[in-house]
């Protein structure tokens, strides 16, 4: 029998179906009604996100039995602290998008909100669902949205860059059938509590198989979260999608990161016998070079969409290195990192379009060529008090709180998220050489971020060479403070928030209780 | 035999498809994820174990040895994957030739080598 409270966790991946296939039926004309819809959608889905993450936080995980079938026989749906915070990130996220599509991008393309369900119930399921196979459907649902997401108002280079972004993820899913298969053959069950608690009593003979299997699963993951070296498709084809498009996909590489840390922690977990901490070391390395490379990337990036697919891919480096280092306590801390960057990256993805809108197209590759020779033609001319129209300041204003979010500098969550990774690193003795690599490389990736968005911050605000006029609608300006805003709003509540994603992270770490929540 | 028989089969049509895949004309790329996924479908579906003559369903009456039946979860699952890569390649074939009407190319990366 379901109480009421746990017929919530199935609310998040029925509602936006249901408005999807509404949605679907409503002609493309009548636009006013479509937007009713899936904001209403999009506000009912909050508060229900808001009322699963209060309902999680009480303790035990809660456990949807779809169709009341017993557990490990029947599909079960779980929302602990993490699911249901990346449940509410999610629909904060789609709901960022969705305002900023409504100023003018939703009419680029057919059936642009019928989609942007389908990819919330996609990330909301995967998030919650409890079964593998389960996950894989939901991976499909939201990769068949953000297909055609990413193809939203069509052109020759969003077109080129979907078919890699399509192929590569084709091939990943691919892989995921065969780790599921794999895992299946061996344990003979798909329920990953059920297989939690199966692992550790596999035949040594089989264990090599279980392992390939878990390996292959994550390689899977890995490529969806832009890990290093399966990353290389992820700039092109995020700096192509169309604005609110690539804020919302921000979130798909946390799908990644969370189907990685759900399944092997609960697979390798502490009480994994033989194969505990399988793949950790892997993690942190595999964690520290992309961490590594999105630095470079940072640093190096001539235009602003890939400083900041960049800088989302430096932000998966750090979660993923951090929760190797296989502490609660400094994955409690990435955790929230991971929310705080994931707010900043998708927030400077919607900015990037109202400030290039303001600029001739080329106007970076045009001044870095003319930092590097020196320009001939421009010379020193008069400006005293030079007048900033409003507009501009407040996508000033909002820059700097990106590039603050996102290098982790004070007084915003990127930094409370730093210091208390760093804090929980160097805590116990001796301090691994591993937690020194990160310690370093996070400083770097600061700098790198630092460095590379005032320098674009400097040319475009301060220095611009040609006269801006960004004209840009409050709809517009509304979903970027909205996203900022909950990131100064974690930075107040950083207290609370981090002791709700610690308590998360603690179940991460030792799921036993999970287990036994979910089987019962 | 049959084991060796499926065994071969998976891999010859693995390899091919891997092949494919990394060849740098499109529709080479779409047989390859085509053979790529028999082959995985191939795979999910012996995971269960090779049986023949066996039923995966129950027949009324007291409980059979359910030695003497065939796994039914692969034969489900395979199902779902079949259908999910069958929309996923008709929907790679669209954004194919829609490439292929943009840049004049039906290389992957929409020019030829400058060679």
């Amino acid at each position: 029998m379901n109480a009421w409270p746990q017929h919530l966790v199935v609310v998040p991946v029925v509602l936006p179906l249901v408005a999807a296939a509404v949605l679907l039926a409503i002609d493309e004309q009548r636009r006013a009604l479509k937007r009713t819809i899936a904001f209403a959608c999009l506000v009912a889905l909050l508060v229900a996100a808001l009322a699963l993450v209060q309902a999680a936080g009480e303790g035990a995980p809660l456990v949807y039995r779809v169709g009341g079938w017993p557990a490990p026989f029947g599909i079960v749906l779980v929302a602990d602290r993490l699911s249901a915070v990346m449940v509410l990130l999610a629909t904060v996220l789609g709901l960022a998008a969705f305002l900023f599509a409504c100023a003018r991008w939703d009419r680029a393309g057919p059936r642009f909100h019928s989609l942007l369900q389908i990819l919330l119930m996609g990330v909301n399921g995967a998030f919650l669902t409890g079964d593998l196979f389960n996950l894989f459907v939901f991976f499909e649902v939201l990769l068949a949205a953000s297909y055609g997401l990413a193809l939203h108002g069509s052109g020759a280079a969003r077109v080129q860059a979907s078919l890699h972004y399509i192929v590569v993820n084709l091939t990943a899913s691919l892989l995921f059938l065969i780790g599921a298969a794999l895992i299946y053959g061996v344990t003979g069950t798909l329920n990953l509590a059920d297989l939690g608690a199966h692992i550790p009593a596999v035949a040594a003979a089989d264990r090599g198989l279980v392992e390939a299997g878990a390996a292959i699963l994550a390689v899977a993951f890995l490529v969806k979260a832009g890990t290093w070296p399966l990353c290389f498709w992820l700039p092109r084809s995020y700096g192509a999608a169309c604005a609110p498009v690539a804020a919302l996909f921000a979130i798909l590489t946390k799908v990644g990161i969370y189907a990685v840390l759900r399944v092997l922690l609960l697979f390798f977990g502490p009480a994994g016998g033989e194969s505990a901490g399988f793949a950790r070391d892997c993690l942190t390395i595999g964690g520290l070079l992309t961490l590594a490379f999105g630095a470079i990337g940072v640093f190096g990036a001539q235009e602003l969409s890939r400083l900041a697919a960049f800088s989302l891919i430096a932000s998966c480096g750090t979660v993923l290195a951090a929760v190797g280092a296989g502490q609660a306590a400094v994955s409690g801390a990435a955790l929230y990192y991971l929310v705080a960057s994931t707010l900043g990256v998708s927030a400077l993805f919607l900015l990037i379009e109202l400030i290039e809108r303001g600029r001739a197209p080329g106007a970076d590759m045009l001044a870095i060529t003319a930092e590097a020779f020196g320009s001939p033609e421009r010379e020193e001319r008069e400006e005293i008090g030079v007048v900033i129209p409003a507009t501009w300041a407040v996508l000033g204003l909002s820059f700097v709180a990106c590039a603050l979010l996102l290098a982790g500098l004070p007084p915003l969550p990127g930094f409370v998220a730093k210091l208390a990774m760093l804090d929980a690193l160097l805590r116990p003795q001796p301090i691994a050489s591993s937690s020194w690599m990160l310690l370093a490389l996070l400083m770097f990736s600061g700098l790198a971020t630092v460095v590379a968005a005032g320098r674009t911050g400097v040319r475009i605000f301060w220095a611009p060479e040609q006269p801006m006029s960004a004209r840009v609608s409050v709809l517009e300006i509304l979903p970027i403070l909205m996203l900022l805003g909950v990131g100064v709003a974690l930075a107040f509540e950083a207290g609370a928030a981090m002791r709700y994603l610690d308590a998360a992270a603690q179940v991460l770490h030792a799921p036993g209780g999970y287990i036994d929540e979910v089987l019962r | 035999m049959y084991e060796l028989v499926l065994a071969l089969a998976i891999g010859v049509l693995a390899a091919c498809g891997t092949w494919l895949l990394l060849r740098p004309r499109s529709f080479q790329v779409v047989m390859g994820l085509s053979l790529l996924s028999y082959a995985v479908n191939l795979f999910i579906f012996c995971m269960g174990g090779l049986r023949s003559h066996a039923a995966p369903i129950v027949p009324a009456g007291p409980p059979p040895d359910p030695s003497l039946l065939a796994d039914p979860l692969p034969q489900a699952l395979v199902l779902t994957a079949i259908v999910i890569s069958f929309a996923m390649t008709a929907l790679l074939l669209v954004v194919l030739l829609a490439a292929r009407g943009l840049a004049g190319t039906d290389h992957v990366d929409g020019r030829e080598d400058e060679r």
